[in-house]
């Protein structure tokens, strides 16, 4: 998220400046969070053009190394499975103890969520990260179901090479992508028996949404995707027309002899598909309580411009909605949100992602790993009184980690067997907070030296804090107290 | 009547057919010739079916008749996944149905909370475990805690600010809410437990079991005046070489329950709880070719409490009559929970099963 990639280094300041408070708000929802140094240069320019500089050129790629083995096959893995095991049954521990089994698709699945959350860090295009993971949680599949874990990384691909491209597109590659196919069972839904649960979802989350279609379109369905399936050892989709049931069908009020993509295509002729997108992206970006009437004006723009994403993300951002004072800091970070913007944020050096991943997954957000089909629920369910407190705890550590030590990946640990290590290293250091009040801006890391006190507060706070934040303190009690206001969960 | 459910989830799906044995059936030798266990270590409950040798601490219990045992709790077309039948059994959900509460919270939908539960403390349930699903849900307020000292640490660091004004912002309304939540239920809490004394018998030290089930203690001899509180003991996934681990498990598992009876009755309180396990799932009735046992279906579990009603509920299932090569339940577990619903808190519960069909496992 270097300033440099994204925006000119030193730009001439606009006639029509948006100012400071205006391009944080931009950026806290089109980014993971800024720096003071991301907000200045933003802040100089007219709204509009950083809007398009936002949505402008664009590449599919991510900028973090794949993981090495994104290429196996499922036979390949299975292969490499039953060495694993067939491995740790024979050797014993020095102890004369079975070994620990280290298993290829739980390392993978490490790895596969490490890859994403260092990408969402060094991406020099956060905005196509946060449609990476709008579509993830649009379109969920989960490492829980899918053991095949290269499908899910190809996924991932496909979603980002969709960030903002075109929903219609992306609603078709969906519907043969491999990891879908396995995670709600169309792999093995044949003529003879379809499976119902690809196109009970396709309809009920990924268009039209509940009450606008009957169970019996449901059934039709089905039965049109019957046939796409996976092949066994390149992991890689096939169309089995043998096991494809050919007959005649009814849906939604037509009849033909539908395939997949006629029932994909018939979605797409429903006014409700581009309502239902929009209403998910206006409560990812702009406020919990979708405008029923900007839903409408944002679904026709959806589809007249034949379901292409930039200019709906570009009239959601220029809506009076999105731009009104009053909606700054209304909605409530997700923990991916808070853990990579606070890294970012704090210029946090973190050289293994899985202690990060961890935090993730206390706070109730693990990338690949949705709760189940709807995906993360979001909105105030992020807030409970333990997610609350651990957010304040972690909150610390990231403190104590930019202003005293490193950060260590011990420390971050969730694992119950490890408390008696991990009481021990807490006994170790300050006591929590406390260490704050002597840290000298020297210790600040360079994203965050040299802004003065007001201006550090209204980096870290999309409004006046509830608690008190002395300015007068040094800058990193500054940061600190900042960070365990309230205001900081928002955004 | 209000009685403390102490749930008890055994994580990783618990091999039934190991734990209460039909140990005079021949199909079981024919399904587990290695992994069986031995007709002779058995401890037998009656002519056909006993206890795994490592539950012998929790005869005690069976013999003063307040264990009961539920054969064969499962539900329609199971779910192999560790992670979605989790989330059928936390939620009382069918198996085709994706619920976002839990039972527990369910249980109190619309409902007053019993008397007593809550007051003064700001707390309805306390979760000593990672997991709190089912005790999750508008109608109950749960803490989670992995202990207590640290809980109260760090509502302390986060102490509310009652001048506060949210500006219409309905997010930061929550976030307020959720913090003046948190600061009621630890100044309930810290008091209450600084002024209670230690269980009367220590609890083994090997796993988190039994710090779990000491804080458990600690909260219900306080007077602590919650509904229910959820502990776990997990690793039950057994898929290859399972007795040295099963049997390990189900002696951390039958020493710490026994521990907890006596520290209930010691502290005369073990008439007001109901302690109950679950599991995601049972296992198969087949052993693997690992010495282990694969992802299953119905499983028996374990009800104890002073008004508990001892003995065997449910029937086991057959042996002979598998489907798929896994056992068919024999009770709805919301059968369980409809049971537990009514006979700990007063609240006749369903479920969305097609008929309630209660258990009669607690006295009246």
């Amino acid at each position: 998220m270097g300033a440099t990639a994204l925006w000119p280094v030193r730009p001439s300041r606009a006639a029509t400046a948006m100012g400071f408070d205006e391009a944080r708000h931009l950026l806290s929802r089109a980014t993971f969070g800024a720096t003071p140094a991301e907000i200045r240069v933003v802040e100089a320019m007219d709204y509009g053009s950083a809007v398009d500089r936002l949505l402008g050129s664009w590449h599919p790629r991510a900028l973090t190394a794949a993981p090495s083995w994104i290429n196996e096959g499922p036979a390949q893995l299975r292969r490499l499975q039953q060495e694993a095991q067939a491995e740790a049954k024979e050797k014993k521990g020095v102890d004369g103890k079975p070994l620990r089994i280290v298993r290829p698709v739980q390392e993978q699945a490490r790895e596969l969520r490490n890859w994403w959350v260092e990408e969402m860090l060094v991406t020099d295009q956060p905005l196509v990260e946060r449609m990476t993971l709008f579509w993830h949680n649009h379109f969920t599949s989960s490492l829980a179901k899918v053991s095949y874990v290269p499908a899910l990384y190809r996924q991932n691909e496909l979603f980002r090479r969709e960030a903002f491209g075109n929903f219609a597109r992306l609603l078709k590659a969906v519907a043969r992508d491999p990891a879908m196919l396995l995670y709600l069972d169309g792999a093995g839904s044949v003529a003879r028996q379809p499976n119902e649960n690809f196109a009970r979802e396709l309809l009920e989350l990924f268009t039209l949404g509940e009450g606008h279609y009957s169970e019996a379109d449901i059934k039709n369905a089905a039965r049109a995707f019957t046939g796409w399936s996976i092949e066994r050892d390149t992991g890689a989709f096939v169309n089995h027309i043998q096991q494809h049931d050919g007959g005649e069908k009814t849906f939604l009020g037509q009849a033909g002899r539908f395939d997949g993509d006629d029932i994909v295509a018939i979605l797409l002729r429903q006014p409700r598909t581009a309502e239902r997108v929009c209403e998910k992206l206006w409560r990812e970006f702009v406020s919990l309580s979708p405008d029923p009437a900007e839903i409408r004006r944002l679904a026709g723009i959806l589809r007249t411009g034949g379901y292409e994403m930039k200019p709906v993300l570009r009239a959601l951002f220029l809506s009076p909605a999105f731009r009104d004072p009053n909606n700054r800091g209304t909605l409530i970070k997700s923990p991916v949100d808070l853990v990579v913007g606070s890294v970012h944020l704090l210029g946090l050096p973190v050289p293994e992602k899985t202690q990060l991943v961890r935090m993730m997954q206390g706070l109730g957000q693990v990338p690949f790993d949705p709760p189940n089909v709807k995906g993360w629920a979001g909105g105030e369910s992020w807030i409970t009184t333990y997610t609350l407190l651990l957010r304040q705890q972690f909150m610390r550590r990231m403190i104590e980690a930019t202003t005293v030590s490193s950060m260590d990946g011990n420390m971050m640990s969730m694992r119950p067997d490890r408390r008696a290590e991990r009481k021990e290293a807490m006994e170790r250091r300050p006591v929590e907070g406390r260490s704050l009040r002597d840290a000298s801006e020297a210790k600040l890391g360079p994203t965050l030296t040299g802004t003065d006190a007001a201006a550090l507060v209204r980096t870290f706070l999309p409004r006046q804090p509830i608690d008190q934040v002395d300015t007068g303190r040094t800058p990193g009690a500054i940061v600190a107290a900042a960070m365990l206001d309230p205001v900081y969960q928002l955004k | 009547m209000s009685r403390i459910l102490l749930l008890v989830e055994l994580k990783g799906g618990n091999d039934g057919l190991n734990t209460v044995i039909p140990y005079a059936d021949p199909h079981y030798r024919q399904l587990r010739p290695g992994l069986g266990v031995a007709r002779e270590k058995v401890l037998q409950l009656d002519e056909r079916v006993g206890l795994h040798d490592k539950l012998e601490p929790l005869m005690e219990s069976w013999k003063a008749r307040d264990l009961a045992i539920v054969q064969g709790v499962g539900y329609p077309n199971p779910n192999r996944s560790h992670f979605r039948s989790i989330e059928i059994w936390d939620t009382a959900s069918s198996s085709t149905q994706t619920l976002s509460e839990g039972w527990v919270a369910r249980a109190f939908e619309h409902a007053p909370r019993p008397q007593g539960a809550g007051r003064g403390t700001g707390v309805d349930s306390i979760v000593i475990d990672t997991n709190s699903l089912p005790l999750m849900g508008p109608d109950l307020r749960t803490i989670v805690m992995q202990d207590a000292e640290n809980f109260l640490r760090q509502a302390q660091a986060m102490k509310d600010n009652p001048r506060v004004n949210d500006g219409g912002n309905p997010a930061l309304r929550h976030l307020l809410a959720v913090r003046r939540e948190i600061n009621a239920a630890a100044a309930g809490l810290s008091d209450k437990l600084h002024a209670a004394p230690p269980p009367v018998q220590e609890y083994a030290n090997e796993g988190p079991l039994g710090r779990e089930l000491d804080l458990a203690t600690r909260i219900i001899t306080a007077q602590v005046p919650v509904v229910a509180v959820k502990i776990a003991l997990g690793g039950f996934d057994t898929h290859a070489n399972q007795a040295p681990v099963q049997e390990r498990l189900l002696g951390l598992l039958a020493g710490g329950l026994a521990t907890f009876r006596r520290n209930m009755i010691a502290a005369g309180r073990w008439d007001d709880v109901l302690v109950l396990t679950y599991s995601e799932f049972g296992r198969r009735a087949r052993q693997n070719a690992s010495g282990g046992t694969d992802h299953g279906t119905a499983a028996p579990h374990f009800v104890m409490g002073g008004k508990v009603k001892g003995g065997l509920h449910g029937a086991y299932p057959s042996l002979a009559d598998l489907q798929d090569g896994d056992l068919r339940h024999t009770v709805d577990f919301r059968d369980v929970y409809s049971t537990i619903a009514r006979g700990c808190w007063g609240q006749p519960v369903s479920f969305g099963q097609r008929q309630i069909q209660h258990l009669d496992f607690i006295a009246a």
